[in-house]
């Protein structure tokens, strides 16, 4: 089971109020991470990576492990405790702006 | 008893203003997307109850909410905007090619006859279609390849198109306004288009009557009269008596012809209402007074509307989509502010009230009047 954490406005859309629990197959990295995040909650597609291009938005953050994830490959494994749901994912919103 | 609805977006989402048809009490509700921008919000001409609202934030993108029940509840449609084909390339802010990318919808505009059809404004500038209630989304792709826009600039909110009528007459026929391109007319239901810029006159760009780059900032019209055309642009007011073929100066006896939102009375085609802003870098009305401006000519004589508005020490704007008139008896005339006052008027603009006094700042105002 993976943990992962939304931000606000996120957790808003997709209607949930704490951390969310995603199952998912095959090797765990960030895309399929995002791809079960989309799967669960269709509103979300868009919001964290662009629907055509398939990547990350400008202001959106990948965290994990005290780690920002944001730039690896999209295809590299997470680390092993985000795997096994030790650690939580965090999709992250850029401090900026009003 | 007849009454009215005003749909309102802001910097930090909607509100909807509800009264009857005296349009002295008001309720209100909101916010809808709090904390999002909301660029739009417009209903179904032939269904009031399904209402369009455009959603997103620089962080997480774009939204398209679809209610079905007058705005009380919201359901998520389709995000999708793929340009049609690879898109290619306008020109930046220094005229280096830039790649078309889509930033947001800036405004939807429900047809006439469906209401799961919808037209999407979008930024960078192109136009989409939704037959299927906003649930996917296709471009019309013959207005951003006709020719042209591999010259098209960014105004400085960004290469946007803002401004989409439907002819009443003849469903073929659309106008749409891009900043800062121009005008452009399709008449054949957007699969061919072409510039309607003649008589345009702008001396901030190298070609001051160039067929485009005219930072238009907002058309209207007249159901009755669907090729008179009246157009607020970057400066001067313009109008046009042959959809578009050539356009005139109308500006007459403003104290600015700068400005953004222009609208055209429910019941008296040549009855326009223009709100002067002193200039491109004093985005603020001329002496700190907030005057609405109305012509009972078509333009050229203009009288300041004044009645309930502020007088002095005034120094908001009123940004493009930002007015719109109902269509009961006295016209009502309604406007909202950067400084999150919506104005109503329900004596076609002779006295105003303001509605709500502390909204944020007001991005679009429309209104449904229900029966």
């Amino acid at each position: 089971m993976i943990r992962v954490v939304l931000p606000a406005h996120l957790k808003t859309l997709a209607h949930v109020e704490r951390e969310i629990e995603l199952e998912v197959t095959g090797q765990v990295t960030q895309r399929s991470v995002i791809d079960a995040i989309e799967a669960r909650y269709p509103v979300l597609r868009g919001t964290i990576r662009d629907p055509t291009t398939q990547k990350r938005r400008p202001y959106v953050r990948f965290f994990a492990c005290e780690e920002d994830l944001s730039h690896e490959p999209p295809d590299a494994l997470l680390p092993e405790p985000v795997a096994t749901g030790a650690e939580p994912y965090h999709v992250v919103g850029a401090i900026a702006g009003g | 008893m007849s009454g009215v609805r005003v749909l309102v977006g802001t910097r930090k989402g909607a509100f909807v203003l509800s009264s009857d048809g005296h349009r002295k009490d008001w309720k209100v509700d909101g916010p809808l997307f709090g904390g999002w921008e909301v660029y739009h919000v417009k209903g179904s001409p032939v269904d009031p109850n399904r209402i369009y609202a455009s959603q997103s934030t620089g962080w997480f993108g774009q939204l398209i909410q679809r209610s079905n029940d007058g705005g009380r509840t919201w359901e998520p449609a389709g995000n999708e905007f793929a340009y049609d084909g690879v898109p290619g390339t306008h020109q930046w802010y220094d005229g280096t090619p830039h790649p078309w990318e889509f930033a947001r919808v800036w405004h939807l505009e429900p047809s006439l006859t469906d209401p799961d059809t919808v037209l999407a404004g979008v930024e960078d500038a192109a136009l989409f279609r939704s037959s299927d209630g906003g649930e996917s989304w296709k471009e019309l792709p013959g207005l951003r390849e006709h020719g042209t826009g591999p010259s098209w600039q960014p105004g400085a909110g960004g290469m946007c198109l803002h401004t989409i009528i439907v002819s009443p007459s003849d469903p073929r026929r659309i106008y749409v306004a891009i900043s800062a391109a121009g005008a452009f007319r399709t008449d054949d239901g957007g699969e061919s288009w072409r510039p309607i810029n003649r008589g345009l006159h702008s001396e901030t760009i190298p070609d001051p009557d160039a067929q485009v780059g005219h930072c238009v900032h907002r058309l209207a019209i007249h159901p009755s009269r669907p090729e008179v055309l009246y157009m607020q642009k970057h400066w001067d007011v313009m109008r046009s008596d042959d959809a578009g073929d050539s356009w005139f100066e109308v500006s007459g006896n403003l104290p600015s012809d700068f400005g953004f939102a222009i609208d055209v009375h429910a019941h008296e085609p040549e009855t326009i209402y223009v709100v002067p802003i002193t200039s491109d870098s004093e985005h603020y009305p001329p002496e700190g007074k907030l005057r609405v401006y109305r012509s009972r000519t078509g333009g050229n004589e203009w009288e300041p509307l004044t009645k309930g508005l502020p007088q002095s020490n005034c120094y908001v704007d009123v940004l493009r989509d930002a007015m719109a008139v109902d269509s009961l008896d006295s016209c009502g005339v309604y406007f909202g502010t950067t400084g999150g006052q919506v104005y109503a008027s329900a004596d076609s603009g002779d006295s105003w009230q303001a509605i709500v006094r502390d909204l944020p700042a007001v991005l679009s105002v429309e209104v449904q009047t229900l029966a």
